[in-house]
């Protein structure tokens, strides 16, 4: 079933083929087809259970989104590359693997380059339909491997590069990264000091950095927004050359917060402006997602740990109010309070 | 291990690892009790009929519509629907309208001639059952589902009770009773008219009925003594309505006075608007929001040119005209008397004072007690005389279509175990799907549908019906606003947010089920759950 016109009475009024699941995984009154690929029985799984990730992990969660729509894609005409980080360490500790597609770790800061080699290998094999991907976290991307990173931009190999971005170095016990964001807690920014936790004017976008490679494709998403999500993976795989693509995955661990929290997170990531989410191609940024209903960061602050020290003896720092005003300038930036759109 | 070249891992390898063994809490799927079914006096799953009716599945919705409700049609047009008062939806943007999609079922059943199922077997035990309103048609529906043979004793010449003499046809049209009504007879149910039982044990001994269930309406109209002369007309509502079923229609001149403030006066000032009186006049002794008329019949008795007098009691009634006394409300909200009066004119006053229920035939029946006016009933709708169930009008309840409609299923499943020697126990209510169970992120923003209402210059002419149904469109739309809340709507939420793969889903209609060897009982499911579906319960350590 397919939208169906409303009453002439009401001609504005449309028939959603799902109003009650416009932003679930998947429904009932929808064809196959367009339902996510998390719906479907026949997902491949490509990171199935097992794993030794926390409980409410976000990256587990947001890798499996993100290869499950690449396999589906390429007709799992698919090798995954990794960087050394968490998602190595839970999923493959020796002699098991989770994973269930042809997958391979080198070094930490390396991911890239493999992947292009990969890549090239595959070519001169003349097997032009075998995909690659690279993926790491944001430790394994914005610090350790952005060089390998920057050089794939600027060569435009075919490869997707997926950040899983949980914002610091989880599996080493919680260290800063580049991704790390202001006044957040971290082993190495204790909430000590005058200015207690990450210091403001720190950390880069590597998004943007992305974009200023002027590579085919870059986009951020979260895993609150599946179907968002499977859609960039798809749009990215339907590409050749340098493609980028940030996911927000909160960390349970990291970041303090309670595992049932980790989807509610990542939207109201969204939903206060702290995490834009947008689409650019060849240098220009040509999509965002709106926010559709906004919320103050506070709300996203509250619920986790490394924030805690914003929030003693029932006091709100003032640094809360810098952090909201970044995110206004997310908000203004990017136009993410724009028409909302509805699934 | 024997791999090639590189190859270190075997496929599937972590799936050893049974993380299961983390949890110290598991998540459990359960059904909640939707508000709307919660607050339904027929006792509806409402929110299970609209899982059909969103599918599009309008003969599945309607036959598990009336497996507690045999009215749809009647219903969807006369309920005050309490459900939509408790509709989760409400607290996102509007109820949804229930009412509406219920009787766009139930016109729809009626459009295609569906029929009920007759019983599987037959039981041999007969019911009488007195009255053919609401309460024992519903009584007798069920009870006949169940397999006994029932006959209704019904004393008036038609069937339906109050909602064909008390609820004006432009509320509810006969055709639409006299369908719903026949499909009850069609399954064997016998009604003989003019039909009055005049004491219940002899009918009983005389027609060999092993029980009984009465549901006499409350058909007589409560007086008040107002000083009246000689040529005033003074008339009562019940009487007033009940003659527009009839050839000689009311007489009520130009100016007509009704004197009360609930339903029945509306319908009857309504009514008399529609006879071509140019004043309807409702005098009430208080104020509209002390009505016990439901607000929305007074807003459309308003737009029809129903004019209301508030804080006014009538002291006398003369030819062509009536003397009220204004009151005022005291500090507790009564009205007392202020001593200034006012002449208005009118050519008949309709007293709209309440209604009693005639319990005549129970005149001499030993162990029944009656008081107030009514017939006192246990938990299983008996009387105090075994065998003689009673419901609706007679019995202490709020007096409306859907709570004798109620009563009727309630009682049919008492007879039913009394008649077997039983006692019919309930099933146990499940946790009420309150809005906080919810996760409401996930519903698409979806505006009520209003049914079209007929424009007012032909709702002061003519008895056609004023509010229209739903299309299938928007009745479509509207059935799929319904959160479905506590009972999975197999979204694929809990089976695609799990980071562990530890959700199972069983195919179309068959839902999910947790692989416990895996999850680690991080509760995202449930966190995630739209509709509250899923419970997390602490591991036995």
């Amino acid at each position: 079933m397919t939208d169906n016109p409303g009453s002439a009475a009401d001609g504005a009024q449309k028939l959603r083929y799902y109003q009650k699941g416009t932003f679930t995984v998947g429904n009932r009154l929808v064809d196959a087809e367009n339902r996510s690929v998390q719906a479907s029985e026949e997902r491949s799984n490509a990171l199935t259970c097992g794993h030794r990730a926390c409980q409410g992990c976000g990256e587990a969660l947001g890798a499996r989104y993100a290869l499950d729509a690449a396999m589906r894609a390429t007709g799992g005409q698919l090798i995954a590359v990794n960087a050394t980080g968490c998602l190595e360490v839970f999923t493959t500790p020796y002699p098991e693997t989770s994973w269930q597609l042809p997958w391979m770790h080198s070094l930490f800061g390396n991911a890239a380059a493999v992947a292009t080699g990969v890549a090239a290998a595959m070519r001169v094999k003349g097997k032009r339909d075998v995909r690659v991907i690279a993926q790491g976290g944001d430790g394994g991307t914005t610090d350790i491997g952005f060089q390998c990173l920057s050089g794939m931009f600027e060569r435009n190999d075919d490869v997707l590069y997926i950040c899983y971005d949980n914002e610091g170095y989880m599996n080493t016990g919680v260290q800063r990264s580049s991704a790390t964001p202001p006044a957040a807690r971290t082993a190495t920014t204790p909430a000590v000091g005058p200015e207690p936790g990450n210091v403001f004017g720190t950390g880069k976008s590597v998004p943007r950095i992305a974009v200023a490679h002027r590579i085919p494709y870059v986009a951020t998403a979260t895993v609150a927004d599946l179907h968002d999500l499977e859609r960039k993976v798809v749009k990215a795989m339907s590409i050749r050359g340098a493609r980028y693509l940030q996911i927000d995955v909160p960390c349970p661990l990291g970041w303090g917060s309670a595992s049932h929290d980790t989807i509610k997170l990542a939207r109201l990531a969204v939903e206060t402006g702290f995490y834009p989410i947008f689409e650019a191609e060849h240098g220009k940024i040509t999509a965002v997602r709106s926010i559709r209903r906004p919320r103050p960061v506070t709300d996203y602050l509250k619920l986790q740990k490394r924030y805690a020290h914003l929030f003693k003896g029932g006091q709100e720092d003032p640094r809360v109010a810098r952090l909201q005003a970044m995110c206004d300038a997310n908000i203004a930036e990017y136009g993410l309070l724009a028409d909302g759109q509805d699934g | 291990m024997d791999h090639p070249f590189a190859i270190t891992l075997d496929v599937g390898t972590s799936k050893s690892n049974k993380t299961g063994s983390w949890r110290n809490v598991r998540p459990e799927y359960v059904h909640r009790l939707p508000p709307c079914n919660h607050a339904c006096p027929a006792g509806e799953d409402i929110q299970g009929w609209l899982a059909h009716a969103e599918a599009g599945d309008y003969e599945a919705a309607w036959r598990a519509l009336t497996v507690n409700n045999p009215l749809p049609a009647v219903m969807g047009r006369v309920c005050y629907h309490p459900c939509e008062g408790a509709c989760n939806r409400k607290d996102i943007d509007a109820a949804v309208g229930i009412n509406s999609v219920e009787r766009f079922l139930g016109d729809t059943a009626l459009a295609k001639g569906w029929a009920f199922e007759p019983p599987a077997s037959e039981s041999g035990k007969t019911v009488l059952v007195v009255g053919a309103g609401p309460s024992g048609l519903s009584a007798a529906y069920h009870l006949r589902r169940m397999g006994h043979r029932v006959a209704i004793h019904e004393a008036g010449p038609l069937p339906g009770g109050m909602m064909r003499f008390g609820i004006p046809k432009y509320r509810l049209p006969r055709d639409i009773l006299d369908g719903e009504v026949k499909r009850i007879t069609d399954m064997g149910v016998t009604i003989t008219y003019n039909a009055k039982v005049e004491n219940i044990r002899e009918a009983m001994m005389a027609g060999g009925f092993d029980a009984a269930f009465l549901a006499v309406g409350a058909h007589i109209a409560k007086r008040a003594y107002i000083p009246a002369g000689e040529a005033a007309k003074v008339l009562d509502a019940v009487q007033v309505l009940r003659s527009m079923e009839g050839e000689d229609k009311p007489l009520l001149g130009r100016r007509v006075v009704v004197y009360g403030g609930g339903n029945t006066a509306i319908d009857v000032a309504r009514t008399a608007k529609r006879l071509g009186a140019e004043e309807a006049v409702i005098v009430y002794r208080r104020t509209r929001d002390r009505m016990p008329a439901h607000d929305f019949e007074v807003e459309e008795a308003l737009e029809e040119g129903v004019m209301m007098k508030w804080l006014s009691t009538i002291k006398t009634v003369e030819a062509g005209s009536i003397t009220v006394e204004k009151m005022a409300l005291d500090d507790k909200g009564f009205p007392q008397p202020t001593g200034e009066m006012e002449t208005l004119e009118a050519d008949s006053v309709i007293l709209a004072l309440g209604q009693d229920v005639d319990l005549g035939l129970l005149d001499g029946v030993a162990g029944l007690e009656v008081k107030d006016g009514v017939v006192k009933v246990g938990p299983n709708m008996m009387t105090g005389a075994p065998g003689i169930f009673a419901g609706g009008d007679m019995v202490p309840s709020e007096r409306t279509v859907t709570v004798a409609v109620g009563h009727g299923k309630k009682a049919a499943r008492h007879i039913d175990a009394w008649l077997c020697g039983e006692t019919y126990q309930p099933a146990e209510k499940h946790e009420i799907a309150s809005f906080d169970k919810l996760n409401t992120w996930y519903y698409g923003e979806a505006p009520q549908q209003m049914r079209p209402v007929l424009e007012i210059a032909r709702r002061t002419s003519t008895f056609e019906e004023v509010v229209k149904g739903l299309d299938e469109t928007n009745a479509l739309f509207e059935a799929r606003r319904c959160l479905s809340c506590g009972n999975c709507f197999e979204c694929d939420n809990c089976y695609g947010v799990c980071p562990d793969n530890a959700v199972i889903k069983l195919g179309p209609g068959k839902g999910f089920e947790f692989n416990y060897d895996y999850c680690k009982g991080c509760a995202l499911c449930a966190e995630e759950c739209p509709c509250g579906a899923i419970r997390m319960v602490p591991e036995a350590l």
